[in-house]
């Protein structure tokens, strides 16, 4: 078979340049950077703070908010300041990718808020998003079960492709993003946009999964340099 | 109501529900097209006491930019505070948001509509499609209902008349069909006390904290995939979701061709 070449050389199963920093909003109580390729993403954690509005607060626990949003800068084309449909259901999607993870029932009462600033996109916004929402979460202190780590796989012609990056989203066959808790196996993301078999879904779910499980070594990894001495 | 809740997961762990149902039964589907005169194309769907009517309407517009051969398809979702006293008046909710996205993603993604064949002149004229989807009445499962209902008022819409020298549309003459292609179908299977189940009432959904809609169409592939809700699903369930949605939406399918 003819050796298969990525647009930016990458082999199917590596990710894009991965940086990750802690701590990068100083008036946050958690913070955190992510770039994914050119995807960057920025997330600040505020809370466990009194809950606004008001008429949202639980008895009994927490109540986590979440908030995408892409800077006008951030694509080629501008995009137009303000929430966007899509803009709310990845806000929504987030949200339930995080909260399986976080112990809610710890703070009843109280509003834990994760901001998401896109602020360079191209490809992998809401996983790149997440990746940095988790880490925040942890920055700011808040128990967790575990961390979410977050990638996108597709189907480019043959293979099975990890973290579509650029103009790969044009010519896959699906765009599958996964949401994963490595130590409990958990998928708490998933969406599909495509056209494949549901055996060819199951491995590009497996590929993203198989990201998910580096990027999470990076993630810890990247908590460690803020917080080991 | 905790008590009923109580109750739910209890019958959940031993698979039994609180209407008898099995895990993969859905409660009985009614199907009726044309139910909108003024509209393209129109179906009424019932879920049990679940009610949804989606409505199509078309115009003619210019086609995007990096689609200038392409027709344009605009779904929409409004949860009316008819449906539920749980809706509140005012712009889409996330809820309505999310369903209009995943409904739109299943039909867009499967090619259920021939989107080249609503070009009129490349750049400039285009055929736009909009659905439209309204809750009439909330009792579980309105994703399902919902994707029903759309691809349902798909498959029986009439296109109206484009006179292209006076650049008008006539709405009285309506004779050719959409070109239609496939028939996406949204299954969203949901877990209660760690089993999982098709078509949740309302009172099984309050319970639920987990699902996954799978949307299919005729070949047996997955066009579009959603996983709501606060907690996590493992691989094994979600490789579970796709054969009880694989298995149901090819019912559902043959259901929806009796009436095309």
């Amino acid at each position: 078979m003819k050796e298969f070449k990525r647009e930016d050389g990458r082999k199917v199963d590596e990710l894009r340049p991965v940086v990750i920093k802690v701590g990068v909003i100083e008036q946050a109580d958690g913070s955190a950077l992510v770039s994914m390729g050119k995807t960057t993403a920025i997330a600040a954690v505020y809370g466990p703070r009194s809950m606004h509005p008001k008429h949202k607060q639980v008895s009994d626990r927490a109540v986590l908010q979440t908030f995408y949003l892409m800077a006008p800068f951030s694509t080629n084309e501008r995009v137009r300041p303000g929430p966007s449909r899509r803009s709310q259901e990845i806000s929504k999607v987030t949200r339930e990718a995080l909260e399986p993870a976080v112990f809610l029932d710890e703070f009843p009462k109280t509003g834990i808020d994760v901001f998401i600033d896109i602020i360079q996109a191209d490809a992998g916004t809401r996983t790149a998003g997440i990746n940095a929402a988790s880490v925040a979460l942890a920055d700011a202190g808040i128990p967790m079960r575990d961390l979410v780590a977050a990638v996108a796989a597709g189907r480019i012609e043959e293979h099975f492709v990890l973290d579509l990056g650029g103009k790969e989203e044009e010519v896959t066959k699906c765009d599958i993003p996964v949401a994963y808790m490595p130590r409990k196996k958990q998928i708490t993301l998933l969406q599909m946009d495509g056209d494949l078999s549901p055996e060819e879904t199951k491995e590009v779910i497996k590929t993203a999964i198989k990201g998910c499980e580096i990027l999470y070594e990076k993630q810890k990894q990247a908590l460690r340099e803020k917080w080991v001495r | 109501m905790i008590i009923q809740k109580q109750f739910i997961s209890g019958l959940a762990s031993r698979k039994m529900r609180i209407d008898k149902r099995g895990q993969d039964e859905f409660r009985d589907i009614t199907i009726e097209t044309g139910v909108i005169a003024k509209a393209e194309g129109s179906a009424r769907v019932k879920i049990g006491k679940t009610e949804v009517i989606a409505g199509v309407k078309m115009g003619v517009g210019t086609p995007f930019p990096d689609r200038p051969d392409e027709g344009v398809l605009m779904i929409g979702a409004e949860f009316s505070p008819i449906a539920s006293p749980d809706f509140e008046k005012g712009p889409p909710a996330e809820d309505a948001i999310e369903l209009a996205r995943v409904v739109d993603r299943g039909i867009r993604e499967s090619g259920a509509i021939d989107m080249k064949k609503l070009c009129i002149k490349e750049k400039e004229k285009t055929w736009m499609v909009f659905v439209d989807i309204h809750i009439l009445n909330h009792a579980g499962n309105l994703i399902d209902a919902a994707g029903l209902a759309s691809i349902a008022a798909l498959l029986t819409a009439k296109m109206p008349e484009y006179d292209e020298e006076a650049g008008t549309v006539s709405y009285e003459k309506k004779h050719k069909k959409l070109p239609m292609k496939f028939k996406p179908v949204p299954i969203t299977v949901f877990k209660m006390s760690d089993s999982l189940f098709l078509d949740p009432n309302l009172e099984e959904e309050d319970v639920t904290s987990v699902s996954l809609t799978v949307t299919t169409k005729d070949d047996g592939n997955i066009v579009a995939l959603q996983k709501g809700g606060s907690q996590s699903l493992s691989l094994e369930e979600i490789e579970k979701a796709f054969e009880l949605s694989l298995k149901k939406g090819a019912e559902i399918r043959k259901l929806l061709e009796k009436h095309i």
